[in-house]
């Protein structure tokens, strides 16, 4: 086990540097410097700010010193747009909020999804099930920038319970429609799963014999039927959470929480590519240690499964 | 509707059950104020820094207006007010300029503010280490040897400004322009704390370390979320402020921006295009449209990259002529824009529009006569013109292009639309690697030359490479000329035979403004605004 | 919005198992999915917006691109309305919603199935390649797949997108990459399993090529789950280029999609033009449905389970 977790660690590097390198590569053979202004910049000024963030430098060596100071010192360098912000602060400040409201969508769907999906797994072609799926199959066709605009009309515009933007650790109002907006499709999908692979499980031949013993129903399904229906559920969520950072660009842009999916949108607009490698980095190494607590949460669940 | 009622009726509450506040001399007698003194306005785009040598937006100068505060600032009619500069000298070739500083105007850490921090600051501007986009200010101020500083061949200490004592601060011009002193109202003219800067670093616009001088400070800056300012204590004028918390939240698409604005959440939004007629329907005492002094036009690449068929004058006339300006104003944007057939915005300082053939003529002879143009230029249906519209990213510009590439269509020109993120576009221009291009140009002051200069042969955009000798010559003289008016007004007739540009509209801002707010200047045609001469009623 | 992988797996071990030959795997099939009426159902939704797509410009009575003036600006003479042809309502310029429907289904069925294809054919070879050749070979290819796996592919499409100008070709290949990552990985745990079997091993005795055998013995193996995962694929390209529209990345002016008109209909949905949101939504749903369902259709066809 732990020689599995180290190789995959020593995975990450690779792909790291892959990403590092490649993103540099693509960035730097753009059209469109980060310091193309309305006025055209005077020589001088142009070779003063490329001295200052070592694009004068030769291609190899900004990458050799970008790598030195991430790694040595966890410095992502001066933002190229934010004149007075480093990436450092632009991160600290919008990733505990893409965190939070990330976090607390993932809980939601899968809490929501794994219960909606066993719900319509037992109750199997009752009026229950129906609903279940249909809200699934709903909610995975109607895009999350349609939902955001909804949303806004009914609780704010209409009830005036929420607000329609803004972020505030202090007020869960600030925090619901962002989940809603981001978890539901998630939702959707964990249910639609869960359901399939209960049902699957409840056919199998262990289930068919806990209840020829005569196990309460109840038992049976938390007992002995959860488990091994959850294996695809927890397979679907490296993805899901892949997919889920992309939704947070949406969630950003529509509730300004100030959150860094709309820095990253943001960055590459203005061709700030400090500020677009140290959030793709970011992500990266998220997402990296995301999959891997996942297999380790399979292979906890599925005995099956070798290293 | 609703909720907003709903908030002032709130607020009405709140206003009965506080003491009323201290009256300021901006607020007319019996007005009773709101319990909460609060401004939540809106901007497009988060700004990229609050520091005032390194701005170069217009929402940045909005902000930096209320921290800091420079020699001057403009009344609700946009007239210059004595700000830090009490009173000035200026000498008998108007070459040098001689301000005297208010006494007991500090910095938020204590400290006088002194002439001193204004040369720091335009020193700093001016440095190519400092490597600010708005370096050429000072150029376009003539101070004097401003353009060999920013090259990099004079030290900055060369610069024309210098503080003959703490409270005297004079100024060396080049040539005498007539508009110095309106100039000084821009935010990248004002004092910046020398001691704050050079301990911090670029750091030192961070909340934490931010000294200002102007009415309010700086609380918080969340990037993507908002900006928030309050009440500066320390300001020499702080008994006449009344609002005492300020917010700024940047919402990039106007129809969001709108939906918060209608939750109560925002007491400022510019309307999206097109909603201004049902916005003031439904809100009359919060629908505004006041011009705002900036040109919307189709520049014409005549350079040697350039197409061949646009250096051919009844070209550029007949797709200038083709444009229908008034559906464009009265159909798409519908938010007090105004048609135009000059580069110069109406509203601008003392301009009068020029008598031009086209802006006389209707629509249907316009086009008769863009169909004759282009057939003498040897184009038409059968020898169709294929040209490349480039424009830069929003939904606006977008809509117009649609409906310009309509408007060319019966002359039997063939649009393709290219549309580029600002960063490319601004290169593409710079590069003349473009047919036609969206050109939009906004008021550095209110003078006719901060549009005419744009065309000239020295102006640093030379974006469609368009240069006439006359043209050049009348600028030139417009500068110690005793009417530039005059000169003006011929620039723009030269503009109107040469069409380098295709004049589309004239700028106005279509705005909802909380009716409880008073004290905005819908005359200022730069709508530079201060919250300390604002305040918030209670109904 | 991801495709289940466990779900895939096991349709790819159902329609490859030794026992089951060819043709009857096929028919029955074939049979069971005309059974399942929800399949039915998404076929005739497929077929219907199939043909709203090719042959609704002959009902039209505008093209997509002419402004009709007459309610130009003016929001309710460009309500839907038979009798001056805008079946479908205007656009907020006084352009035919009908006819720019009809194009921006073609678009996005184009950006959905282009996209698809690239991503399975790239997929399918490379899974077939690594898992025929195995060893050394594979090894490396699906570490490289794994290092991909962790980049935050929708970032680096709008890096694309942004950089390099927002051309169609660039959206049907930003599209196509990003999903061939999961085909590989499919294809490539069926190869292996395959190329064990008899009938390869002889091929291989007797010196039949490489890449005959992979296409005379693998590949045919593979054309269900192929299918399968393709149909399903389509509906997240769609998904991908609406959020890509989202973000004004989308096709340029006055091409459309459905992403984009819905994007932009719901940016007004408050202000009364709500056929604006309306026709092109009701054409994305029910395309996706369409899609959603024929797959998953075809999935149970195939790999028929208690589910």
């Amino acid at each position: 086990m732990i020689v599995y977790i180290l190789k995959r660690l020593a995975i990450a590097i690779p792909t790291l540097l892959t990403l590092i390198i490649a993103s540099f590569v693509l960035m730097h053979v753009a059209p469109g410097g980060p310091f193309t202004a309305e006025r055209a910049v005077p020589p001088e000024v142009l070779a003063n700010l490329n001295a200052k963030y070592g694009l004068d430098q030769p291609l190899w060596r900004q990458i050799a010193t970008y790598l030195w100071n991430v790694v040595a010192h966890f410095d992502f360098g001066p933002s190229f747009t934010y004149k007075d912000r480093s990436v450092n602060d632009i991160i600290a400040q919008g990733f505990p909020v893409t965190l939070t409201y990330g976090f607390l969508s993932f809980i939601t769907a899968v809490l929501v999804g794994v219960s909606l999906g066993v719900t319509a797994a037992i109750k199997r072609n009752s009026w229950l099930d129906y609903l279940a799926v249909g809200i699934s199959i709903g909610a995975q066709v109607l895009p999350n920038f349609v939902m955001a605009p909804i949303l806004v009309l009914i609780f704010t515009l209409s009830l005036h319970w929420l607000p329609g933007g803004g972020w505030s650790f202090d007020d869960p109002r600030f925090w619901i429609m962002p989940v809603i907006a981001l978890s539901t499709s998630y939702m959707a999908s964990i249910a639609r799963i869960t359901r399939s692979s209960m049902l699957e499980t409840l056919s199998s031949n262990h289930i068919r014999t806990a209840r020829a013993k005569g196990l309460p129903k109840r038992k049976i399904i938390l007992r002995h039927a959860l488990k091994p229906a959850l294996l695809p559920v927890i397979s679907y969520l490296g993805p899901a959470f892949v997919s889920m950072i992309t939704g947070s660009v949406i969630v950003d842009v529509y509730f300004t929480t100030g959150g860094i999916g709309k820095s990253f949108v943001d960055s590459a607009l203005n061709r700030d590519y400090a500020v677009m490698m140290g959030i793709t980095i970011l992500l990266g190494t998220l997402t990296i240690l995301f999959n891997l607590v996942v297999d380790i949460i399979y292979g906890w669940i599925d005995p099956k499964i070798r290293y | 509707m609703k909720s907003i009622a709903a908030i002032s009726a709130l607020a009405l509450m709140l206003g009965s059950a506080v003491p009323v506040l201290a009256q300021s001399s901006h607020v007319p007698e019996g007005t009773k104020l709101a319990a909460n003194q609060t401004f939540t306005y809106w901007m497009q785009d988060d700004l990229k820094t609050l520091d005032p040598d390194l701005n170069t937006s217009k929402d940045g100068n909005d902000v930096l207006h209320q921290l800091f505060e420079g020699l001057y600032d403009q009344d609700a009619e946009g007239n210059l007010v004595p700000a830090l500069a009490t009173s000035f000298d200026v000498s008998d070739d108007k070459m040098t300029y001689t301000f005297h500083l208010r006494e007991g105007a500090k910095w938020s850490n204590g400290d006088p503010v002194t002439a001193q921090d204004f040369v720091y600051a335009w020193q700093r501007l001016a440095d190519p280490k400092t490597a600010s986009d708005y370096a050429w200010y000072m150029e376009l101020m003539q101070v004097q040897n401003a353009h060999a500083v920013i090259a990099g061949e004079k030290p900055v200490t060369d610069l024309g400004v210098k503080a003959l004592d703490d409270m005297t601060l004079q100024v060396q011009l080049e040539t005498p322009i007539p508009y110095f002193r309106q100039m000084l109202v821009n935010s990248s003219t004002f004092p910046v704390p020398q001691k704050v800067v050079e301990k911090f670093g670029s750091d030192w616009t961070k909340p934490e370390n931010m000294v200002s001088n102007g009415a309010y400070n700086l609380k918080s800056w969340k990037i993507g979320e908002s900006i928030e300012l309050v009440k500066s204590d320390s300001y020499w004028d702080a008994a006449n402020t009344t609002l005492t918390d300020l917010k700024f939240v940047p919402i990039t698409d106007l129809n969001q921006a709108l939906t918060r604005y209608e939750a109560g959440e925002l007491d400022f939004v510019q309307t999206p295009a097109g909603q201004y007629p049902r916005l003031k329907d439904e809100y009359p005492d919060q629908a505004f449209a006041p011009p705002r002094s900036c040109s919307y036009s189709y520049i014409f690449n005549v350079g040697d990259s350039g197409p061949e068929a646009l250096k051919d004058v009844r070209v550029r006339k007949a797709l200038s002529y083709a444009i229908d300006r008034d559906i464009i104003v009265d159909k798409i944007l519908k938010g007090g824009q105004k048609p135009a057939y000059s580069w110069t915005h109406w509203a601008t300082a003392g301009f009068t529009m020029p008598e031009t053939d086209y802006s006389k003529m209707t629509q249907a002879e316009r086009m008769a006569k863009a169909k004759e143009l282009l057939k003498e230029a040897g184009y038409g249906p059968d020898h169709p013109l294929k040209l490349r519209l480039m424009y830069n990213t929003s939904s606006d510009h977008k809509k117009l292009a649609i409906a310009v590439q309509q408007f060319w269509k019966p002359l039997g020109v063939e649009v393709t639309l290219e549309n580029y993120e600002w960063k490319v576009y601004l290169e593409k221009q710079q590069q003349h690697d473009f047919d036609i291009s969206r050109y939009g140009w906004c008021a550095d002051y209110n003078e006719p030359s901060t549009y005419l200069d744009v065309l000239t042969s020295w102006s640093d955009q030379d974006v469609g490479e368009w240069k006439d000798p006359a043209y050049d010559a009348l600028l030139k003289d417009s500068k110690t000329a005793a009417d530039p008016q005059a000169d003006y007004t011929k620039a723009e007739q030269i503009l109107a035979e040469q069409m380098p540009l295709a004049p589309v509209y004239h700028y106005s801002l279509p705005m909802l403004l909380n009716s409880h707010i008073k004290g905005y200047p819908f005359e200022n045609v730069e709508l530079n605004w201060y919250a300390k001469n604002m305040y918030r009623t209670a109904n | 919005m991801v495709i289940d992988e466990t779900k895939m797996t096991s349709l790819a071990e159902a329609t490859s198992r030794e026992d089951v030959a060819g043709r009857s795997l096929w028919a029955d099939a074939r049979r069971r999915f005309f059974r399942n009426k929800a399949a039915i159902f998404g076929l005739g939704l497929l077929i219907f917006v199939v043909s709203f797509a090719l042959f609704g410009n002959l009902l039209a009575a505008w093209n997509n691109s002419d402004i009709d003036y007459n309610v130009m600006g003016d929001a309710t003479a460009s309500a839907p309305s038979l009798a001056n042809g805008h079946y479908f309502g205007a656009d907020d310029l006084g352009r035919d919603l009908f006819a720019r429907t009809v194009q921006g289904t073609q678009i996005s069925l184009l950006v959905g199935v282009i996209g698809t294809l690239i991503a399975v054919s790239v997929g399918t070879v490379y899974g077939a390649i690594s898992g025929y050749f195995g060893g050394r070979v594979d090894g490396f290819m699906m570490r490289l797949v794994d290092i991909l796996l962790a980049i935050p592919y929708m970032f680096v499409l709008i890096l694309l997108l942004v950089m390099y100008g927002r051309s169609i070709g660039m959206l049907f290949v930003g599209v196509g990459l990003i999903s061939w990552l999961e085909m590989a990985r499919i294809v490539r745990g069926q190869t292996l399993t395959l190329k064990n079997r008899e009938y390869v091993e002889a091929a291989r005795a007797i010196g039949v090529p490489a890449p005959t055998i992979i296409r005379r013995h693998i590949l045919p193996n593979l054309v269900g789950v192929v299918v399968v995962f393709a149909t399903l694929l389509v509906p997240l390209m769609i998904l991908t280029e609406s959020f890509i529209s989202f973000l004004g990345l989308g096709v340029q002016e006055p091409q459309t999609s459905l992403g984009a008109l819905i994007s932009e209909g719901a940016g007004t949905m408050s202000y009364g033009t709500l056929w604006q949101l309306a026709f092109p939504l009701f054409f994305f749903v029910i395309t996706l449905f369409g899609f959603y369902f024929v797959g998953d259709g075809l999935r149970d066809a195939l790999d028929p389970k208690e589910r």
